[in-house]
């Protein structure tokens, strides 16, 4: 590998097989220091076994990994020094509490008892934990243990932070919250590498996205070159008289040249398409033909799409999602 | 398991995370001593709050002592007093065999959740969090063995000296510590956090029962003795036994320490190389 000082983390050619599962298949990447890079894919695409590949945790079948300058096999103490992980699963002790598990994480790290107690109480704090801060992690909520989780990670600032499904089955004001942890950690320069399956999680916190499937890169690069090449989306309309939902569906699909997909609500129908400009011109044509429209949003594209645009297939069936369980 | 009920949570500020994350400046590396005694810290603040260990522990060898002292000493050894003698120093056996498994059950969970791929990625010495969670095995055997011992007392047993019943205590010690990799295979072969538990349960249970805890070998059937004499808590017990009641043969002490070799010999390979296989 060239050990590009800007890189904090590259990657070529990684490879990872479980049994005759080949979860990561010829992997390249390549992260900026400094910045927020998302990994998106379904599950069994292969985001745990990457992440785990350059955390040190698993040793790629061939390839090589450089991670602040080290090589992860050869060199794993040294990445180690540098690096933090939030896995998938919760990676603190539920028969612990939060302040102990700080207070766990900081001694091994190295500070005193008396230090480590009390930068525990620090980031407890800090993460709005303080209430809580003396009970068992079981009986925190998802969205409790993920800030235990992610400020034991934190405890002296990473270079680099691994997250993986930082956000999956946390509700809508932990996931922010999540994203206000990441947004600090930038600012402060250290450098995330998340998975996600949301592609609007991605496009809200990343410099660049990589797409993989089946282990491999399918798409990378910015968001706006990644939306530029998949298209925004969809274009959610809702009508004001239920009655004109079919007349209105038939005139999208004409205008946008796309099948139109209604939904529970009778009001209201998607269809895709491939810019904005595209969908300015569909309300167009609604209004002229006297069709009310009570409401309308041009949504981000959902992974699936994402993948039907990019795969022509849909996303991985579960027999390969579960090959991801495998903790190798 | 009840949520509490508390107010919604205080958001995360984003200034607040950075002043929070930007202070503090990284300590010299954990030295593994250190990192050690902060594991078996670890294992043994838990004692305090899973009452599962502290029922385990305290609470299960007292039931044991009273239910099978005045329920069927009378019958097996003619008086509940008589059986209390013979039975006791099994009941201890028994009180640290049935918490020897909680380091194994903790690395088999700490690996079906991610703290173990969180401990992996920190930079210490690896093979501290076993170490320390043996140091505190040491402090919760001790914990598991106290507690019989000063009911049986209350109740009536008597003990040959004070000397025998610490050498048996060291004793158990060093069985438990080699009864540990037995757990060890199961904890790093079986992914599943419950399966491994109930399988641990069961075979913990056929260890303790068959064995001659509760009533001497000779009188049992001669298949069943086959099998009991083989079982290391049959031999572990008879050197308890024989060392608190200062009776202990250099046969029996032989047997038993054969015993720990053995499960050393056994299990200590297969753990780490299911252990390397998985994590390598």
């Amino acid at each position: 590998m060239t050990s590009n000082p800007t890189l904090a983390i590259s990657a070529s050619g990684l490879v990872k097989s479980f049994g005759s599962t080949r979860a990561v298949d010829g992997l390249d990447l390549a992260v900026e220091a400094g910045t927020v890079y998302s990994i998106v894919g379904p599950n069994g695409a292969g985001k745990t076994t990457t992440i785990r590949m350059l955390a040190t945790l698993l040793r790629p079948d061939a390839g090589s990994v450089t991670v602040l300058g080290h090589d992860t096999v050869r060199e794993a103490a040294a990445v180690r020094e540098r690096i933090s992980l939030t896995g998938q699963a919760s990676s603190v002790d539920e028969d612990l509490t939060g302040l102990q598990n700080l207070i766990l994480a900081a001694r091994l790290l190295g500070f005193p008892p008396a230090a480590a107690t009390e930068r525990a109480g620090v980031l407890i704090e800090a993460f709005g934990l303080k209430e809580i801060g003396n009970r068992l992690v079981k009986t925190y909520s998802t969205g409790e243990r993920r800030r235990v989780d992610i400020a034991a990670s934190l405890i002296v600032r990473p270079d680099l932070l691994f997250l993986d499904e930082p956000t999956t089955g946390l509700d809508p004001r932990s996931r922010s919250d999540v994203w206000a942890m990441i947004r600090a950690l930038v600012v402060e320069g250290t450098t995330v590498l998340l998975t996600t399956q949301y592609m609007d999680e991605a496009d809200r916190l990343s410099h660049r996205i990589g797409v993989i499937d089946h282990g491999r890169m399918i798409a990378e690069g910015t968001p706006a070159e990644l939306k530029s090449r998949i298209g925004s989306g969809l274009l959610h309309v809702s009508v004001r008289v239920p009655a004109q939902r079919g007349a209105a569906g038939q005139l999208l699909a004409e205008v946008l040249g796309a099948p139109v997909t209604p939904d529970p609500d009778p009001t209201r129908i998607s269809v895709p398409v491939a810019d904005a400009g595209r969908a300015a011109d569909a309300l167009a044509a609604l209004a002229r033909s006297g069709i009310e429209v009570d409401d309308f949003g041009l949504g981000q594209p959902s992974l699936d799409e994402v993948y039907l645009k990019l795969t022509g297939h849909e996303t991985p069936r579960p027999g390969v999602a579960q090959e991801e369980g495998v903790r190798a | 398991m009840t949520a509490p009920t508390v107010s919604a949570p205080v958001p995360v500020s984003e200034d607040v995370v950075r002043a929070a994350v930007s202070v503090a400046q990284r300590p010299a590396k954990a030295s593994p001593a250190f990192a050690s005694r902060t594991f078996a810290w670890r294992s043994l603040v838990k004692i305090k709050y899973v009452q599962d260990q502290l029922g385990n522990t305290v609470v299960f060898p007292i039931i044991l002592t009273v239910v099978f002292t005045f329920l069927l000493g009378g019958a097996i050894a003619g008086s509940p007093r008589e059986y209390i003698q013979y039975f006791l120093p099994g009941v201890i056996v028994v009180a640290v065999v049935s918490t020897s498994m909680t380091t194994a059950l903790t690395l088999n969970r700490d690996i079906a959740t991610g703290v173990f791929d969180r401990i992996r990625t920190l930079p210490i010495w690896q093979p501290s969090v076993l170490v320390g969670a043996m140091i505190g095995d040491v402090g919760r055997y001790a914990l598991a063995s106290v507690a019989p011992l000063l009911f049986g007392l209350a109740l009536g047993f008597r003990p040959d000296g004070v000397v025998g019943v610490l050498l048996a205590l060291l004793y158990l010690q060093l069985f438990t510590f080699c009864l540990t990799w037995l757990w060890m295979v199961l904890a790093v072969s079986i992914r599943d956090a419950t399966a491994a538990q109930g399988v641990v349960y069961l075979l913990q249970f056929l260890l303790i029962f068959a064995s001659n805890v509760m009533a001497p070998l000779h009188t049992m059937p001669g298949w069943l003795e086959a099998v009991v004499k083989v079982n290391p808590v049959t031999q572990t017990a008879t050197v308890v036994r024989g060392l608190m009641h200062d009776t202990l043969t250099a046969g029996q002490l032989g047997s038993g320490l054969i015993a720990c070799a053995a499960l050393l010999v056994l299990f200590v390979p297969p753990s780490v190389y299911l252990y390397n296989r998985k994590h390598g």
